[in-house]
């Protein structure tokens, strides 16, 4: 059977048909979903997609957090419901606080678009499971505020608990903590990663087809529940 | 103030009015004064203002520009043609594309954040405008010299702009160009493309009819902001000693723009319009005396009913205000209920200002008084016309029988460090820099991206047909002789589309001058729409729209004539694209198209000071050959890149560094050979397999082919000269973050 995936929709989100694209090309049915209504319209799992919600005002995913189809998400996601946030997807769940830390501007201060290369750590997650561990993998990465930060004690738990799935390896693109390019909340349904595996899908468009395992990967983890 | 009305206005004929620091020159006061009967009220003052002025009403270049209606070919694929918000083209399967080019070059300079990007948002709006989906967008850009103070301000907040707008509106930036020339030093040229694409039953046009439908104006609020943008900006040169005049440029708000872009085409896709037209230059002067224009009659606007994000302003203001992110739109009042939903549904603002009325007026009222009644013809569409007077400049002719040298590497060591010189110079230098602040990846249908020939977009997932897009200026051969300047660049253009394997079928173009006061100016305008219509009729290409920027001049110094020529084509499978870089070792390389050697104009004579004396002659029969060619043999092409700026030299460094695979050639007369920027040539590799091949279609469309070399290795050998890919790499990659952090 297949299974539906939410894709939310804020106000400002752009990646939101290339998210529903990567679902469906991994097998699963994309559900867009909006934010203004509550209603998760029987997904089995939710990505929350890059862009700039609400024009980034105030902070990045300051404002989408108060969306109503959050709420939903939140209580979800804390009963082991799997979220992946792409990007500013990421920064929403930071915001939520169903992730620690927070993404601020690039240390150099530019928006950065590049192919990059990412080490991934942990493979134990809804979304990690179909890599390897260590597995390198070739990603775009896009955006101007996606320097993970956090404090020394939040960083060692990360660290120690595993729950850093990626790494941004040969090139630090945006000054992360550690080269942080992406986390997981404990139980490791929640899922917040800085580039974007919805565009490495297909070889025409994308610099690679590694993003997709991200999307089988959940989709695997459903099955077997 | 007391609201100066059109009865104030009869009552009081002799009012003086401040025509002329709105930019009108006293026969077109006078002409107004005519048409109305009376002296204009100030609110119609305004409305003529910025509806005459340079930018809105083309006074100093219609007269050549109707050539590109005269000459034109007859085309099945062009839907809608010059006049409109876009040009749209038919590219089968029931899709149409409608693509533009904007300039935005003054506001740019005085602004380079703000500047630049809303000149990418009312590029967009204009595409929008048409009922389409914006799906790309490229920036062609002119700056001074690359180190000069000046260009560190203007080109890191140019390209800020760019990205920050079109970033967050999620349109993939393609492509486009950087070059930097003296003259563009306090003249920057920010010229913006977009493209977009519908269903053939989506086209939308900017038409007011059916008496008793509503005016609706929906988006942002209207501001203070670019008050008198148009008129005071575009249409005027830029003099050091008049106090600043940054008030005049609009602010952008994109995440405004990315809603309003979701909500129209929610609206379009339930069919609630009957003509739409964005508010950009001249704000909703220009939106409801084009949409009235445009229509069957009359119309009457409330003016007080607009919203306003600053409650002092006044109607004249008001009318003026160039606020971003604004659309105005003629709904049936069966539908406005579903309208006004769906603009509730993205939070956008809308209000109906007023109706289509059965006169032949527009009138618009504030608070009950009219302000307004004029024909709305005269506003939008009647402007003056003027015939500029027109000189060839002295200096055509003196280049022409001038000779000129430049010093040419022969030893080995000499030809490497050319090499290396040249693709480090700021115009052939890798631009990744700027690029990388640009997302091309958005929307997911990116399949060609810069530094490629060409940017390319799949359109269907399904049936995999794509377009591409590309835009091209040399305006060093512009200056040397503007006619077959403007021909290179089409043919440069059509060139790039066909080297990605794609049909070139429509063309637009973004003519960038000095001030069209000056008669050398305005000669270089003339041989260039005359340049361009005579290559779009012999190459079959219709022109779809375009865009004069005059006045891109300081004191008596005009910018290089500039005229950025964009070219749209279709190719059935985006899969089967061909690629610049060289894909793997063991090819070998062809050069395609004959070279003559001549250096006038290049970027190798640039570097030495030189412009060169007369300008290469654009042989289009050749051009349309070899496109054939090109689409022809494009199964066979492992790769095919473009030979222009920086010729074979920079060619062959950017086929070889794009994948990093080497390559070995083998070139007579080599200095010529490397930097002469000959027209009419690509790069092509192709397995030794397809030898017969391609002999046999070098026969077949008479193109001249050289084997020059094969493929492999980490370095690229030319004749006796080693350069590792390392070395190339370091030159072409080091200027950009260099010159600009």
């Amino acid at each position: 059977m297949s299974f539906r995936i939410g894709v939310v929709t804020f106000p400002g989100s752009l990646d939101d048909r290339d998210a529903a694209r990567a679902i469906e090309l991994a097998g699963g049915i994309a559900v867009p979903l909006f934010h203004a209504s509550d209603d998760l319209k029987e997904v089995q799992a939710v990505v929350l997609p890059g862009g700039f919600s609400y024009g980034d005002y105030l902070r990045c995913g300051a404002i989408a957090r108060f969306a109503p189809i959050m709420n939903s998400i939140v209580t979800a996601a804390n009963h082991g419901f799997p979220v992946l946030g792409i990007c500013n997807g990421f920064q929403v769940l930071c915001e939520s606080h169903l992730l620690p830390g927070a993404l601020t501007r690039n240390s150099n201060l530019h928006f950065l678009c590049r192919d990059q290369k990412l080490k991934i750590e942990n493979t134990n997650t809804m979304w990690t499971t179909g890599f390897k561990q260590g597995q390198e993998i070739l990603i775009p990465l896009k955006n101007g505020e996606g320097s993970f930060q956090c404090d020394d004690e939040t960083l060692n738990m990360l660290e120690n608990e595993g729950r850093v799935i990626a790494r941004y390896v040969d090139f630090d693109p945006n000054g992360s903590r550690n080269l942080i390019a992406g986390i997981s909340n404990e139980r490791g349904n929640v899922v917040g990663l800085m580039p974007h595996p919805e565009h490495a899908i297909e070889s025409l468009t994308g610099p690679s087809t590694d993003g997709l395992t991200f999307f089988t990967s959940v989709l695997h983890q459903l099955v077997g529940r | 103030m007391a609201l100066d009305t059109v009865k104030a206005a009869t009552e009081n004929p002799n009012t003086v009015q401040p025509f002329a620091e709105l930019g009108l020159k006293e026969d077109e006061y006078a002409r107004i004064k005519t048409i109305l009967g009376r002296r204009p009220t100030s609110s119609e003052l305004a409305m003529y203002s910025v509806m005459w002025s340079e930018h809105c009403s083309y006074k100093s270049s219609k007269v050549h520009l109707k050539q590109f209606g005269e000459k034109a070919v007859k085309s099945d694929a062009l839907l809608v043609g010059i006049g409109e918000n876009a040009g749209v083209v038919d590219i089968g399967q029931n899709y149409a594309i409608t693509f533009k080019i904007e300039s935005h070059n003054h506001p740019s300079f005085i602004e380079p954040y703000q500047g630049a990007a809303t000149g990418v948002g009312g590029i967009v709006r204009d595409i929008l405008t048409m009922g389409a989906r914006p799906i790309a967008v490229m920036d062609p850009l002119r700056f001074g010299l690359a180190d000069a103070p000046d260009t560190r301000r203007l080109l890191p907040g140019i390209v800020a702009g760019i990205g920050g707008y079109g970033n967050c509106l999620g349109l993939p930036n393609i492509g486009g160009e950087i070059v930097f020339d003296e003259t563009y030093a306090g003249n920057p040229l920010v010229n913006a493309l977009c493209v977009g694409v519908m269903k053939h039953e989506d086209i939308k046009l900017a038409t007011a009819h059916g008496t008793g439908n509503l005016v609706v104006l929906f988006g942002a609020k209207t501001g203070g902001d670019g008050i008198g943008g148009v008129s005071v900006l575009a249409s005027e040169t830029f003099n050091a000693a008049k106090p600043t005049k940054r008030p005049s440029v609009q602010v952008g708000d994109p995440f405004a723009e990315k809603v309003l872009i979701e909500c129209c085409l929610e609206i379009f896709k339930a069919d609630l319009v009957i003509g739409i037209q964005d508010l950009g230059g001249a704000g909703l002067s220009c939106a409801t005396s084009e949409l009235a224009s445009a229509g069957s009659g009359g119309m009457q606007i409330n003016l007080e009913k607009v919203p306003l994000r600053d409650p002092s302003l006044s109607p004249e203001e008001i009318l003026m205000s160039e606020s971003q992110e604004r659309m105005c739109a003629i709904v049936a009042p069966t539908k406005i209920k579903t309208f006004m939903a769906i603009c509730k549904k993205w939070d956008v603002t809308a209000t109906v200002i007023g109706e289509v009325t059965s006169g032949e007026r527009l009138h618009i009222t504030f608070n009950g008084e009219l302000i307004v009644d004029v024909p709305p013809r005269t506003v939008a569409h009647d402007g003056p016309v003027y015939n500029r007077p027109i000189k060839k400049p002295d200096y055509v002719d003196k280049l022409a029988k001038s000779t000129f040298t430049v010093p040419l590497p022969t030893a080995p060591d000499e030809v490497k460090a050319a090499v290396l010189k040249l693709i480090a110079s700021p115009n052939i230098a890798d631009k990744s820099w700027v690029t990388s602040q640009y997302d091309k990846y958005v929307q997911g249908n990116t399949v060609l991206a810069q530094p490629e020939d060409s940017g390319l977009i799949r359109i269907d997932e399904q049936t995999h047909l794509g377009v591409a897009v590309s835009t091209d200026a040399n305006a060093r051969w512009s200056y040397l002789d503007p006619y077959e300047g403007a021909k290179l660049a089409l043919a440069e253009s059509c060139r790039n589309i066909a080297t990605s394997g794609a049909k070139p079928l429509a063309v637009t173009n973004c003519l960038n001058f000095g001030s069209p006061e000056d008669p050398g100016v305005m000669w270089q305008f003339a041989e260039t729409v005359r340049g361009l219509a005579d290559a779009c009729l012999e190459l079959g290409l219709p022109i779809t729209g375009g865009n004069v920027s005059f006045y891109n001049q300081t004191g008596d110094v005009a910018i290089l004539p500039t005229p950025v020529i964009g070219v749209l084509g279709v190719i059935q499978d985006v899969r089967k694209r061909t690629p610049m870089g060289i894909p793997n070792a063991g090819l070998d390389l062809y050069l395609i198209g004959k070279y003559n050697g001549n250096l006038s104009g290049s970027e190798w004579a640039y570097l030495h000071g030189e412009i060169g004396n007369v300008s290469p002659v654009a042989d289009l029969d050749m051009e349309k050959r070899l496109v054939n060619f090109l689409l022809d043999g494009q199964p066979i092409f492992e790769s095919a890149h473009d030979v222009s700026n920086g010729g074979l030299a920079a060619t062959l460094v950017e086929s070889v560094l794009k994948n990093q695979i080497g390559a070995r050639v083998e070139l007579n007369d080599v200095a010529n050979a490397l930097f002469s920027e000959t027209p009419g040539r690509v790069l092509v590799s192709i397995k030794d397999s397809a030898t017969n091949e391609i002999v046999k279609l070098a026969g077949k469309y008479q193109i001249p082919i050289y084997k020059i070399g094969t493929t492999g290795g980490t370095d690229l050998e030319i004749n006796l000269s080693v350069i590792s890919i390392e070395e190339l790499s370091k030159a072409h990659t080091e200027t950009f973050p260099k010159l600009f952090g």
